[in-house]
C-alpha cells in the first residue's frame, strides 16, 4: 500500500461573518497558501482535487461548483466533491492515491454558515418523516445527549466547563481562533443555561472560513523536498440515524474507526477532536482511550471556531502542523458529521 | 378525510438566508447601478471577465483590476425561445443571447429584442437599451435588452477579442 | 455606498417536497391519523417507535407491528428558553426523548411545560393530539406532563 504524506495545510481565520466574501473569495487565499507552501502554481500541478462543503449552509445552489473558479481548472482537471466535511474529501483523495490513480491531491473545504440559521439548516439532515418536520435543531439534540450523560453520572457540568476553559486558553495561541481567553470553570458555571443543560459556551460558535491541504505519496513529497507527516491510518464509521437506538453516552463508531486506524499502536502526543459541544469532547477522548500524556485540542478545537464542512480537515491539518514543527511525533485527528456524533472519522499521523 | 392508508406527506422546507453578493460582484453591481458595465482583468492571462467573481477560473488566481466596458456587444450565440417559461413575463417568441461586450473576453446572457428574429446571427453587433436612469438598481434588469446596431459583423475568430473602443469602420 | 460595503439581500429558499412514505412509515402515520401510536418489533424483541423499515442489527425487513401506549417516561430532555422561528412553540418548551409504555426505544418529540422546573428525568408524559390529525408526525401536537406521574 502506498504511504500518504501531508505536505501542506492552511486555514483561514474563523470569522463570525465573512461579510461580503463569496465562496471563491473565501477559498482562493487558503489555496494560494498551500500552493506556495509546496511551490505549486495552481491545481494543474496536482493529480486530483476534492472538496467538501454544503450548499444549504449559505442557501446558494451549486456554490461548490462556483468554488471551482478558484482552482485554475483550464485545461480540465480531475475533480470531485463531497457534500460533507472536507475530512471525507481527504479520505476520498487517499483512496485515489492508494489505488494508484494519483500521486498528489489538493483538498479543501469551505464554510459560509453566517447567512442562514445553522442549527435549523442542519435539522433538515435528520430523518425526513419523524424528525425534520418537527425542526429539531442540532443544539437541542446535543443537549439531550448531554443530559443523558449528566443523569448517568458520566460527566458533571464542571467537567464540561473545564473543556471549555481549556479550549479558550489553548486558543490564545491560535491566531485563527474566533473565541479565546482566560476564563475559569467557576465563571463558566455561573453563566445561564442556553438550551439546558447546555450553556452557550458549551456550543461551538458559527464561523465562516476555509481550509486547504495538499497530500501526496511519500515519494512525491520527497521530490518536492518539503517537510511532511505520514498518515499511517484512517477509517470512518457511521451509526444509526435513529437516536433512540444509539448509546449516546459513548461513540461506538469512533472506537471502531480508531481500532481500524491503529490509534492504539503507539503513544498519542496530540489529538485534535471535532467536538462541537463540550460534553462530546469527553465522549471522544474516552472512545479514543486518550490519557494524561495526550495534548487534546491544543488549537482550541472547534469550540474556539467551527468551520462547518472544513473543521474536520482542519483537525488533520493541526496535527500535521504540530508534527512538522517538531511539537509532536504522533497524533490523532478526528472528524464528525451528523447529530450527536453520528458519523466519525479517525486518522493517525506520524512524523516522517 | 380519506380512510386510505397514508402513502405520502407534504414536507415543505423553507429556510431564511441573508445572501451576500461577494466582494467582486458587489463592486460590479454598484457600477451597474450607476449605468456602467465593468469587468475584472486576470493578472496572469489578461482575460477580462464579466460579471466578475473575483477569480480567473482559467488560472486560479485572484482578479483585482477593474475594467470599464462598453455597452456595445457582439452576439456570440443565441436561441429563439418559443415556449412560455413559468414565472417569466416575457411573451415568446423572444431571443436569449450570449453577448460579449467590447473590452471583455467572456460572454454574459441577456435578451435581444427590437430586431427581426430571423435575421439575428452570430457576429452581429448590438447595444444595450437602458431603462430610465431613475429606475436603475443593483440589477442587470437596468438593461431592458440589447438591440442590433448598424455596424459590420465581427468574424467568429474575433468575437470576444475586441477592445473597449469597439469595432468601428476602421477596425 | 462605498465599494467596501457588502450588498446583502434577505431571501427564502423553499422546497415544497412531497415524500412517499412506504408501507412502514405509512402505517405509522395512518395510525397517528386515528390517534394510535404503533411501533415495530425488532429481531431481538425490542419495540421501536416510530417504526423502522429494517432491523438495525440484521437488516431484515420488519413487519411485526405493535400498538404502544400514549404515555411514557422522559428519558432525556432539554429546555428551549428561546424558541427559534421554525420550532413548534413560540413560548419556551422542551425537546424530549420519550420511552412510551410498551416500547423499548425512545422517540424524540416536543414537550409542553410551564417552566423548566416542572420537568425531571423519569417524569411521566402523555401524547396530546391536534384536533384534526392528518397522518403526520405533528399529529402529536406535543407531550404533556401527567399530573402526579413522576416515576
Amino acid at each position: 500500500m502506498r504511504d500518504i504524506a501531508v505536505v501542506a495545510y492552511h486555514q483561514s481565520d474563523c470569522l463570525a461573518s465573512a461579510g461580503a466574501s463569496n465562496e471563491v473569495e473565501l477559498i482562493m487565499p487558503v489555496l494560494r497558501q498551500v500552493f506556495d507552501q509546496v511551490g505549486l502554481h495552481n491545481a494543474q500541478d496536482v493529480d486530483f482535487v476534492c472538496s467538501g462543503s454544503c450548499d444549504y449552509l449559505q442557501g446558494a445552489a451549486f456554490a461548490f461548483v462556483a468554488g471551482v473558479d478558484a482552482l485554475g481548472a483550464v485545461p480540465p482537471i480531475r475533480e470531485s466533491h463531497v457534500e460533507m466535511d472536507a475530512a471525507w474529501a481527504l479520505y476520498e483523495s487517499i483512496l485515489k492515491i492508494r489505488m494508484g490513480h494519483a500521486d498528489s491531491a489538493l483538498i479543501y473545504g469551505f464554510a459560509k454558515s453566517s447567512p442562514g440559521e445553522l442549527p435549523i439548516v442542519l435539522s433538515q439532515q435528520l430523518d425526513p418523516y419523524y424528525l425534520a418536520p418537527l425542526w429539531v435543531d442540532t443544539v437541542s439534540l446535543a443537549a439531550l445527549q448531554a443530559r443523558l450523560m449528566l443523569d448517568k453520572g458520566a460527566i458533571t457540568e464542571a467537567d464540561m466547563a473545564a473543556v471549555v476553559a481549556r479550549s479558550r486558553r489553548n486558543a490564545l495561541g491560535n491566531p485563527r481562533a474566533q473565541l479565546a481567553g482566560e476564563v475559569s470553570v467557576e465563571e463558566l458555571l455561573a453563566e445561564e443555561t442556553y438550551v439546558s443543560p447546555l450553556r452557550r459556551h458549551d456550543c461551538c460558535p458559527v464561523s465562516d472560513g476555509a481550509a486547504a491541504m495538499i497530500i501526496a505519496t511519500v515519494e512525491q513529497a520527497e521530490r518536492w523536498g518539503k517537510p511532511y507527516a505520514r498518515i499511517t491510518g484512517i477509517d470512518h464509521r457511521i451509526e444509526s440515524h435513529n437516536l433512540g437506538l444509539r448509546d449516546l453516552c459513548d461513540s461506538v463508531s469512533t472506537r471502531r474507526a480508531a481500532a481500524a486506524a491503529g490509534v492504539a499502536d503507539g503513544a498519542v502526543d496530540v489529538a485534535e477532536l471535532y467536538a462541537p459541544f463540550s460534553h462530546q469532547e469527553i465522549i471522544l477522548s474516552r472512545a479514543l482511550a486518550l490519557g494524561e500524556s495526550t495534548a487534546i485540542n491544543p488549537s482550541g478545537g472547534v469550540l474556539a471556531g467551527n468551520l462547518m464542512m472544513a473543521s474536520g480537515l482542519s483537525r488533520v491539518g493541526e496535527v500535521f502542523r504540530r508534527i512538522v514543527e517538531g511539537e509532536a511525533g504522533r497524533g490523532v485527528a478526528h472528524a464528525t458529521s451528523g447529530p450527536c456524533l453520528q458519523h466519525n472519522l479517525v486518522a493517525v499521523l506520524e512524523a516522517a | 378525510m380519506s380512510d386510505d392508508a397514508v402513502t405520502g406527506i407534504e414536507a415543505p422546507i423553507y429556510l431564511q438566508y441573508q445572501f451576500t453578493a461577494g466582494r467582486a460582484p458587489a463592486r460590479f453591481l454598484q457600477r451597474l447601478k450607476a449605468g456602467q458595465l465593468t469587468g475584472q482583468r486576470c493578472p496572469g492571462c489578461s482575460q477580462v471577465y464579466i460579471p466578475p467573481r473575483g477569480a480567473c477560473p482559467a488560472c486560479g488566481i485572484a482578479t483585482e483590476e477593474e475594467v470599464v466596458l462598453s455597452d456595445k456587444a457582439t452576439v456570440q450565440s443565441f436561441t429563439i425561445v418559443y415556449i412560455p417559461i413559468p414565472g417569466n413575463p416575457i411573451e415568446p417568441p423572444y431571443i436569449v443571447a450570449n453577448l460579449v461586450p467590447d473590452g471583455a473576453n467572456i460572454s454574459f446572457i441577456h435578451l435581444l429584442s427590437d430586431c427581426v428574429n430571423d435575421e439575428v446571427h452570430i457576429g452581429q453587433r448590438v447595444r444595450a437599451v437602458w431603462k430610465d436612469a431613475s429606475e436603475w438598481d443593483y440589477s442587470m434588469d437596468n438593461i431592458q435588452y440589447f438591440k442590433p446596431i448598424d455596424e459590420p459583423d465581427v468574424p467568429v475568430a474575433q468575437i470576444g477579442k475586441l477592445p473597449v473602443s469597439g469595432w468601428g469602420a476602421g477596425a | 455606498m462605498s465599494p467596501a460595503d457588502p450588498l446583502t439581500q434577505d431571501f427564502e429558499l423553499g422546497f415544497t417536497y412531497t415524500r412517499s412514505t412506504g408501507p412502514v412509515v405509512g402505517r405509522f402515520l395512518t395510525g397517528l391519523r386515528e390517534r394510535r401510536i404503533e411501533g415495530v418489533r425488532a429481531s431481538d424483541g425490542r419495540v421501536i417507535v416510530p417504526p423502522m423499515e429494517y432491523d438495525p442489527d440484521t437488516a431484515a425487513a420488519l413487519e411485526d407491528f405493535v400498538e404502544v401506549g400514549q404515555e411514557g417516561e422522559l428519558v432525556s430532555w432539554c429546555w428551549v428558553s428561546e424558541p427559534r422561528a421554525a420550532h413548534p412553540f413560540e413560548r419556551p418548551f422542551a425537546w424530549g426523548m420519550i420511552r412510551l409504555d410498551g416500547a423499548d426505544v425512545p422517540m424524540v418529540h416536543c414537550i409542553a411545560a410551564d417552566s423548566e422546573q416542572d420537568l425531571v428525568t423519569g417524569a411521566r408524559v402523555r401524547a396530546s393530539w391536534v384536533d384534526e390529525p392528518r397522518g403526520h408526525i405533528s399529529d402529536i401536537r406535543c407531550f404533556e406532563l401527567v399530573e402526579g406521574g413522576a416515576s
